[in-house]
């Protein structure tokens, strides 16, 4: 709604016209509320300000901060990178270089790190949809009251730190580990399996993570989901499992985008879950950028993979955000 | 032609239900229901929340599985056929259709379960929405129609089977009142062109008496009555359906002569003698009630000629007028606090009333007016 003049709205010529009494002068409080008004600044606009204020400060400004980072050369000292604007002899000089954006295609390390990345991302996505959906499929159509206490095993184990959790894993895969212990135990193998330290712990660790993001929108368009139109279906002399694939499946595609979206963005760029459970073949972009922040201190070329990093995702992002409006429209119709 | 193969002994019936009990735990509630339903029938099942009527539907559609009892359609047993293996077509209350799929899609669904030919589907579905006029629309989505428009679309899916049975729960529920007159004659059409047996869940008397052949009245469970709407309605057989079905002046007495073709009930709370030309069954002295329509009730200012009997005539004061323009109701309080219901078409042209507030009245019926109940 755009913001209102005051006086427009205002009765004045009309009353004065009309021979009632004048009306009383503004208050000062009429006067701060029309300027903010003019500004733009009605409530509604108040409580937009707010998580755009958050979006500005702590997204928009570091990834300028980044950008800024990533057309510099890196440098001796601290910060570890030029200046980008110095006053040289009097005139302002400005140093734009792209060494940083050189290096990702003269490497052809980081390409593979991101096709790899993007590689690990996909499947652990897919493993997250195929565990999730039944999980959450088993879920909505739990009766009512054990929905809460089940949602909450999903929520669980959130309240375990992250870290924590992937140690646990190290140690259910390690060679002596829980898991080959217990094949070894039962007969199954009689030399433990090398699953610590390679793609496969990777793919495990990203999928055990990240399984709520995907339950959790995938549950909430299940459970909203009108089980007379199964009903329907079946009337209409389609099986279970046709039923399934022709109704349940396209009306819980809005959740399957958001789940998968909201498991893949995070994995491309996941570096703890590799550093700690990946062999050190094991290529993803996340652990690439922490070496060239940590290890090599070349900011301005880690800034650039962090830039480029983001460029790639911001297609899935906009897929995203296209369901998820496309979602809301069809639910206020 | 009267269409009446309920009086047919040698007719099978369609769909038979055979002592059905439904309980949801310690909730009944469909209790020990008997009903025989003939080819090309408009049934309906009429009663108020919770009587049991949708549950009913239900069972025949087979969403729900009867506790005791068999349900038989065409003469099979239908325990334990699973709904996408009956004959049958079910038209949802909220409609069910398929937010994701075009009107044409939704009404093609049940045909592509079935493995129809691509051309049979196409020509079919375009019948279809011929036939409920939404040929225009084939191509939009459910949230883009108006109600009466979904509505039809719920119809034209359920019918496009080609049922022999199709069940309607509440079809005219969602719409206003206007488009519930006009589409109640639709689907009478509907149904006598294709010949398909509708068996209808309402709760909308005035609807199950323009539309059906027969109705099946419930209440708590249980048939209260099953009749023709006339039967119904004329000649309800307890005071549950007269109260249900349309409004009734019910007058509590004691039966003073019992006679194979006349009953008199002595009613203090009428203030009169009311003489039923109809057996009682009852012996004298017994407990009843008689059960009059108000618009069987004369209404004058007038002594009535045969006053003097003190039969089926008293006198009360006019309380309320309801002035409807085609007809006016008149609420009558009787010398024993009663209250009596009295309708009387506007037949003159007047602004003014002949009978107004406060005027002392009388009323007057024919002998064949009331029905004695028991119950």
């Amino acid at each position: 709604m755009p913001a209102q003049d005051p006086s427009q709205s205002s009765p004045v010529p009309a009353g004065a016209a009309a021979g009632l009494p004048p009306v009383a002068p503004r208050t000062l409080k009429d006067r701060v509320l029309g300027v903010t008004r003019r500004l733009g600044l009605t409530g509604r606009g108040g409580v937009i300000l707010g998580p755009y204020a958050w979006l500005v400060l702590f997204f928009f400004i570091p990834f300028l901060i980044v950008l800024k980072i990533s057309v510099a050369e890196p440098a001796v000292g601290i910060p570890p990178f030029t200046k980008l604007v110095e006053w040289v002899d009097g005139g302002l000089d400005l140093h734009i270089r792209f060494s940083g954006f050189q290096a990702l295609f003269d490497d052809d390390l980081y390409l593979l790190a991101y096709l790899n990345s993007l590689k690990i991302a996909f499947v652990s996505t897919l493993c997250c949809l195929v565990i999730g959906y039944p999980m959450a499929y088993a879920i909505a159509t739990a009766p009512e009251k054990r929905r809460g206490p089940l949602l909450m095993l999903i929520i669980l184990p959130f309240w375990t730190s992250f870290l924590i959790r992937v140690y646990a894993w190290m140690s259910i895969l390690k060679d002596e580990g829980l898991l080959n212990n217990l094949l070894m135990g039962l007969g199954l193998i009689h030399e433990p399996l090398k699953i610590l330290y390679s793609d496969l712990a990777v793919y495990i660790g990203i999928t055990y993570s990240y399984l709520p993001f995907m339950i959790l929108p995938l549950y909430a368009t299940l459970e909203k989901m009108d089980h007379t139109l199964l009903e329907a279906a079946a009337d209409l002399g389609a099986r279970p499992w046709k039923s399934f694939l022709t109704i349940t499946l396209p009306l819980s595609l809005p959740g399957i985008v958001a789940g998968s979206l909201l498991v893949f963005i995070p994995a491309v760029g996941e570096f703890v879950i590799p550093s700690l459970l990946g062999g050190s073949d094991t290529l993803m972009i996340g652990r690439e950028l922490w070496n060239l922040f940590f290890n090599s201190r070349d900011w301005p070329s880690a800034s650039a993979v962090a830039i480029a990093l983001l460029a790639f995702l911001v297609g899935p992002i906009m897929i995203f955000q296209h369901f998820q409006g496309r979602d809301q429209d069809k639910g206020a119709a | 032609m009267k269409f009446e193969p309920w009086h047919d002994p040698a007719a099978k019936p369609y769909v038979q239900i055979e002592k059905v009990t439904k309980r949801f735990g310690d909730f009944t509630a469909v209790d020990n229901v008997s009903l025989s339903i003939y080819r090309g029938e408009f049934f309906s099942l009429l009663g108020g929340s919770g009587s049991g009527k949708t549950t009913l539907l239900r069972m025949l559609a087979g969403f729900e599985q009867p506790t005791e009892g068999r349900i038989f359609i065409d003469g099979v047993d239908m325990a334990g056929i699973p709904p996408y293996d009956r004959p049958v077509n079910m038209m949802f209350q909220s409609y069910a259709l398929f937010p994701h799929m075009t009107v044409e899609n939704n009404v093609a669904f049940g045909l592509r379960q079935d493995g129809v030919p691509k051309d049979e589907i196409r020509t079919r579905v375009a019948e279809m929405l011929e036939l409920v006029k939404l040929t225009p629309f084939a191509k939009r989505k459910p949230h883009q129609l108006s109600g009466g428009q979904r509505q039809r679309v719920a119809l034209a899916r359920s019918l496009v089977k080609k049922p022999k049975l199709l069940l309607l729960d509440e079809p005219l529920g969602a719409l206003d009142k206007r488009l519930r007159e006009q589409t109640q004659f639709e689907l009478v059409n509907i149904q006598e062109k294709l010949g398909v047996t509708f068996v209808v869940v309402t709760h909308d008397q005035e609807e199950a008496m323009t539309m059906s052949s027969r109705i099946a009245v419930m209440d708590h469970g249980h048939i209260a009555q099953v009749g023709t709407p006339t039967e119904i309605y004329e000649y309800p057989n307890s005071r549950f359906t007269a109260e249900f079905i349309g409004s009734v002046n019910v007058f509590e007495g004691n039966i003073v002569e019992s006679e194979p073709d006349h009953s008199l009930i002595r009613s203090a709370e009428a203030g009169c003698d009311l003489y039923v030309t109809h057996a009682a069954h009852l012996a004298a002295g017994s407990h009843c009630w008689v059960a009059i329509r108000p618009e069987k009730v004369s209404i004058t200012k007038e002594r009535p000629a045969d006053a003097d009997t003190g039969r089926n005539v008293t006198r009360g004061v006019v309380r309320e007028i309801a002035y409807l323009g085609d007809i006016s109701i008149y609420q009558i309080d009787l010398p024993s606090g009663k209250r009596v219901r009295a309708t009387a078409p506007n037949v003159t042209r007047r602004t003014e009333l002949p009978i107004t507030w406060d005027d002392e009245v009388w009323l007057c019926w024919r002998p064949f007016a009331g029905v004695v109940l028991t119950d």
